[in-house]
């Protein structure tokens, strides 16, 4: 444990005393305003054509628009494509730079296990990831303060949201523990994690026991019971799963040296 | 302290490093000698658990380095070639994230980065971003991260390569107050840094260790006798014949022309313990020539060293 917090403190304090979190938070918040603000407007937009299709309709009591629906899963659907471009540079010095840095030599020959650094890195990079991801908070409570938000279903996206991260963050690292080249790191878990973004999309060509497999795989399927408020624990155990089997290939990536002989 | 025996390291058909063995005892100094790409990095890589040998045994106080690595690494100091600092962290900060992997207790936290910060001479730069240092500094850190939690063992892989003159003189001195609370094992191609500093000299050379023992011990085994340097002035053509024409003489070399004119400069090599400068003058003068110069040579380790490591000579 205090191996554990020891390399945990160390990796946060080196992502804020770095430009890293700031430059990183910095361009995900602005990239994620600027999606909410458009959502906003559209869905003002569309809340107008509504009213004046009611009163056309000769103005009877339509139910309101749904703020969730619209705004909300729309804000989280696109919010994940820009963590799958943003994690991996997260994720890409956690062991590439220990490697070119000879700092691994150091770790690796501390008494200290490698699952201990491997855990220490990983909740590092969740935290600041969850930190950041908190900070969207902010476009929840603009939206509480003008119109009337199910918190339900925001509290369960987020939930997912954190999860999502883990799993990311987890083919992040083993793609970082895999090379010494920064550019190598990122562009592997990139791909990685692309591929199982889109492998869904094949599973309309495929026959239906495999279409079933690829459509499981699929690591944004699983977000979307999360953003509609159900927290299912099929997809908890998918994503908990994933980190797992992650993680797990990564410590044996770091153990694979002393086998080498 | 330190047993290796017959420690082997092979990847794929290269051979880095096979049939080593020695041994260091408590409180020794040992000096791992030996050209660039000799095997000595990988010999100490593998003591330091940070490489699994192919072949033999390596153990560090007791402790097997393949069974028992985490004893093994509770033990140790390791000085890789490039110091293993993070370039964003501070003195301080740096040093109490290694105190606290190496299992420094919370307590003993602060006056074990206290004490190393002051052995290295680093106190007035405790708070000073590790990317800033000079080179010097950077390999005070380096040092510093094997001393902190006062280890047993101390492997310094070059400590001061890189260093300018006055920061190796500086880094020795830190290395030899060590001496005696620590074994140290420490590498280098610098031969006057072994005879200034070990008392222990492994010369090794292809992945094989070439010769063992203090730097005393070398020097003699190696001499093959006594070489004199003589200046000689006088007509050359006869001169080599008469100093081979000298009871005991081994060998005459001719070294070179001196810058007085006429002069020749000759190494004569005698058979060892054997005196032949008396005989040597006289000669000279019976024959009308002028001795301006004799000198004797003594064979130095670094001498040894190149014999040694180059395919001449097989020990």
């Amino acid at each position: 444990m205090r191996n554990f917090l020891a390399v945990y403190t160390k990796e946060m304090r080196s992502y804020f005393v770095s430009p890293v979190a700031y430059v990183i938070a910095g361009v995900f918040l602005f990239l994620s305003g600027y999606l909410f603000r458009n959502i906003l407007m559209q869905f003002n937009f569309l809340c107008m054509q509504f009213a004046q299709q009611a009163q056309y309709m000769g103005g009877q009591n339509l139910p309101p628009l749904n703020l969730n629906e619209i705004v909300v899963t729309q804000f989280f659907g696109v919010m994940d494509f820009i963590w799958l471009l943003v994690v991996p540079m997260l994720t890409m010095r956690l062991f590439a730079e220990e490697k070119k840095n000879g700092t691994m030599e150091l770790l690796m020959t501390s008494p200290i296990s490698s699952v201990q650094v491997l855990l220490g890195k990983f909740f590092a990079c969740l935290s600041l990831y969850t930190i950041i991801v908190a900070l969207t908070l902010v476009y929840c409570l603009i939206l509480e303060i003008y119109g009337e938000p199910d918190w339900g279903p925001i509290f369960s996206a987020y939930l997912g949201y954190i999860l999502l991260g883990g799993t990311f963050i987890a083919v992040g690292v083993l793609a970082s523990a895999l090379t010494e080249n920064q550019i190598v790191a990122v562009l592997v878990s990139f791909g990685i994690l692309l591929l199982l973004w889109l492998i869904d999309w094949s599973a309309s060509f495929a026959g239906p026991t495999a279409a079933k497999i690829l459509q499981h795989i699929s690591i944004i399927e699983h977000l979307k019971d999360f953003q509609r408020g159900v927290i299912d624990t099929k997809d908890v155990i998918f994503y908990l799963s994933f980190i797992f089997f992650g993680l797990f290939l990564t410590t044996r990536v770091l153990e694979s040296r002393r086998w080498r002989r | 302290m330190i047993e290796v025996s017959e420690l082997a390291k092979y990847y794929g058909d290269f051979t880095a490093v096979e049939n080593v063995t020695f041994r260091a005892e408590k409180g020794e100094i040992l000096g791992f000698l030996g050209p660039n790409g000799a095997g000595k990095t990988t010999t100490m890589r593998m003591l330091t658990c940070f490489l699994p040998p192919s072949g033999g045994r390596a153990s560090v106080a007791g402790f097997d380095v393949v069974d028992e690595s985490m004893e093994v690494r509770k033990r140790i100091g390791y000085l890789p070639e490039q110091p293993p600092v993070y370039n964003d962290m501070t003195v301080q900060s740096y040093l109490r994230f290694v105190a606290k992997i190496k299992g420094v207790s919370s307590a003993g936290l602060k006056g074990a980065v206290d004490g190393v910060m002051e052995k290295v001479g680093l106190t007035d730069r405790r708070d000073s971003v590790i990317g800033h240092l000079s080179k010097g500094y950077r390999q005070r850190v380096g040092l510093g991260q094997a001393l902190v939690h006062e280890p047993d063992v101390l492997i310094l892989d070059e400590p001061t390569v890189g260093l300018d003159p006055n920061q190796i003189i500086e880094i020795r001195e830190v290395i030899k107050g060590l001496k005696g609370d620590h074994t140290i094992i420490l590498s280098t191609h610098i031969l006057s840094e072994v005879s200034m500093t070990c008392e222990k000299v492994v010369i090794i050379n292809n992945g094989r260790i070439v010769g063992e023992g203090t730097p005393e011990s070398l020097t003699a085994q190696m001499r093959e006798g006594e070489v004199l340097r003589a200046q000689i002035s006088g007509p050359t053509e006869s001169l080599e014949g008469v100093l081979r024409s000298i009871e005991g003489v081994v060998d005459v070399v001719l070294e070179g022309a001196a810058e007085a004119d006429g002069d020749q400069v000759y190494l004569v090599t005698s058979q060892p313990d054997r005196d032949i400068r008396e005989q040597l003058v006289r000669k000279l003068v019976e024959n009308g020539f002028a001795l301006k110069e004799l000198r004797a040579l003594d064979i130095t380790l670094e001498e040894v060293f190149r014999r040694l490591t180059t395919e001449e000579v097989v020990v």
